[in-house]
């Protein structure tokens, strides 16, 4: 579904990823590890068209999409979930998730029957549809950002460190949020610096090490692998 | 987005107010004080809509304001053109400059786009200056006829009065529209951060152009208006002391807030009337006005009236467990501007 084929990406002359190759199949959910600055939200921007690889491919359903503009990859299917909660804290609940709806703007119908399918996902967003976003607690915000990217009815879900800051009580019921937007049918690639957490959900996945993807497999290679447990795990 | 309570009401008084003030006196100084309110009002809010809710700092406005004014009184004196059609034509092309004006400034983001904007507001007036077979450059445009609208002839204070009223009303009724829309809303989403926007699928460099050209379109129909209202111009109202002048009363009033350019334009306008006597001396009062407002009333007059209204318990936000958001808000607060207040 998704492709990355030895893509490399600079910041002015700095080199942030190293010929990256990365791949999600229809229906997967993979998981990308790496610590801070390691360079999973590079791969996103680059994958959402807000950075232009300097070399390589990006490949979406049969199609290259390395040149598009991140208004086209989004409609294309493919939505970002920026990190670190990046709403509209001054508008409410419900404008940011219409905001999150915008290449639907012309379907009123299709938005309500997504806003309808959010609010069961999330029914504590239904009580505060109307409270400006930034007055919610981290986990609703995290809620939110993650709806929000929901309502353009993407095909492939990027999720960046959902589980930044929040309690860990709240981040496995988010898991479990995320487990179920897969089911559905939603494909995801979710970077994570929390491994325990994420390869609970991920049956496969990435490892990402200074801009060099340095490891890939299964749920089971990644939680055997010895490197994996002590930087990631912490086992 | 909270509505004021009552503040429609408010509106609708002043409205009531605006519209009943020439019956009640026909004191010229206070009648000609009002139509300058209007005008520059109308010219500072399209400033407001691309600095205040696109987050764009444009500097360039006096120069589009000169624009409108040169092109209705140009059209009307050397080519004999009716005034509505004069002032539709000047409209549309200052809409057309800005578009121009725009797809080359807007690649540039924050302080490089306000840089270049106030270099494209120099051009502009320099233009406006030195085109002497067009313009008249200093000598100054004189003998725009009186504007007329069918027989209706806008000669009298009274009749102008009314004329301008009605843009400003019409000018207001539209950006409150704009602003409530979702149209309204990628403006602000890329004034938040143009990444997250772009993110969500918006083309910011199509919401920016649109923002700003509707925003030159504004400062033409006031230069517009101006002209046909004094009847004859000189190259200096495009010059660069007009855009600080705007920004001075968009800063007081309240950027990002729907009646901030009102407010900022009608209370500042009145004070150097009052310091006329001290003429260039005005500006050592306000510089440090300015410099107070900025540090203590990020959002003006009107954000703070909105911030009061919030900070009362009832409206209170929820913010029980809630470890993170102070942290949060900083990264989003990335904005030159108040909020979505536009009470
Ligand atoms: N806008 C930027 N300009 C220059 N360097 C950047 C920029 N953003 C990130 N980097 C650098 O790129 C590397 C990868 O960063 P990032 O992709 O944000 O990592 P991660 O998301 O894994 O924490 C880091 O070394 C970071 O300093
Ligand atoms: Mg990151």
């Amino acid at each position: 579904m998704l492709k990355l084929i030895d893509v490399t990406v600079k910041y002015g002359s700095s080199t942030a990823l190293h010929s990256v190759n990365l791949e999600v199949n229809q229906g997967e959910l993979v998981v990308l590890l790496g610590a801070n600055g390691a360079g999973k939200s590079t791969i996103f921007r680059t994958i959402s068209g807000l950075l232009k690889p300097v070399s390589g491919q990006v490949a979406f359903m049969g199609q290259s999409i390395g040149g598009w503009s991140p208004d086209r990859i989004v409609k294309a299917g493919i939505v970002q979930c920026p990190e670190g909660r990046n709403l509209f804290p001054e508008m409410s609940v419900l404008k940011n998730l219409t905001l999150g709806a915008y290449i639907h703007r012309k379907d009123k119908a299709g938005i309500a029957r997504s806003l309808q399918n959010i609010y069961e996902l999330f029914p504590v967003l239904y009580e505060k549809k109307e409270q400006p976003a930034g007055s919610l607690s981290g986990g609703q915000q995290q809620m939110v950002a993650i709806a929000r990217a929901l309502m353009a009815r993407p095909k492939l879900l990027l999720l960046d460190e959902p589980s930044v800051g929040l309690a860990p009580l709240i981040v496995e019921q988010m898991f479990k949020t995320i487990e179920k937007i897969n089911r559905d049918g939603t494909s995801v690639l979710l970077a994570e610096q929390n491994a325990f957490a994420a390869l609970q959900i991920a049956r496969r996945g990435y490892v990402i090490e200074n801009g060099h993807l340095v490891l890939e497999g299964a749920r089971e290679t990644l939680c055997d692998n010895e490197e994996v447990r002590r930087a990631y795990i912490g086992a | 987005m909270r509505f004021v309570p009552g503040s429609k009401w408010v509106v609708a008084a002043l409205f009531f107010v605006a519209l009943a003030i020439p019956l009640l006196t026909d004191n010229s100084y206070y009648l000609n004080m009002l139509i300058m309110v209007f005008i520059w009002s109308i010219a500072v809010s399209g400033m407001n809509i691309i600095a205040g809710y696109a987050g764009q700092l444009s500097l360039a406005h006096a120069g589009f304001f000169g624009i409108g004014a040169y092109t209705l009184g140009l059209l009307m004196v050397k080519a004999q053109m009716s005034f509505l059609v004069s002032l539709a034509v000047s409209v549309v092309l200052t809409g057309m400059v800005g578009a121009v004006v725009g797809m080359i400034s807007l690649r540039l983001k924050g302080h490089y786009f306000a840089i270049f904007s106030l270099c494209m507001g120099v051009i502009l007036s320099l233009v406006i200056e030195k085109w002497e077979s067009l313009t008249e450059g200093v000598r100054g445009l004189l003998g725009i006829p009186v504007p007329k609208i069918g027989s209706v002839e806008f000669s009298t204070l009274t009749s102008q009065y009314y004329l301008i009223l009605f843009f400003f009303v019409l000018a207001m009724f539209v950006n409150r529209q704009i602003i409530h829309s979702l149209v309204g809303r990628t403006f602000i989403s890329i004034r938040n951060s143009e990444e997250l926007a772009e993110s969500l699928g918006i083309h910011a460099m199509k919401s920016k152009m649109l923002a700003f050209v509707y925003s030159t379109v504004l400062a033409g129909l006031a230069g517009a208006l101006y002209a046909g209202y004094l009847r004859f111009l000189g190259p200096e109202i495009a010059s660069i002391e007009h855009a600080f002048e705007m920004l001075l009363y968009l800063l007081v009033g309240g950027i990002g807030t729907l009646w901030g350019p009102v407010v900022g334009t009608a209370l500042v306008m009145t004070l150097m009337q009052w310091l006329q006597s001290w003429q260039d001396y005005r500006m050592i009062i306000f510089g440090p006005i300015l410099v107070l407002i900025v540090m203590f009333l990020p959002h003006g007059i009107m954000g703070a009236f909105a911030q009061l209204k919030k900070n009362q318990p009832s409206v209170l936000p929820d913010t029980t467990d809630d470890k993170n958001r102070g942290i949060e808000r900083g990264v989003n607060d990335r904005r030159l501007a108040g909020g979505e207040s536009d009470a």
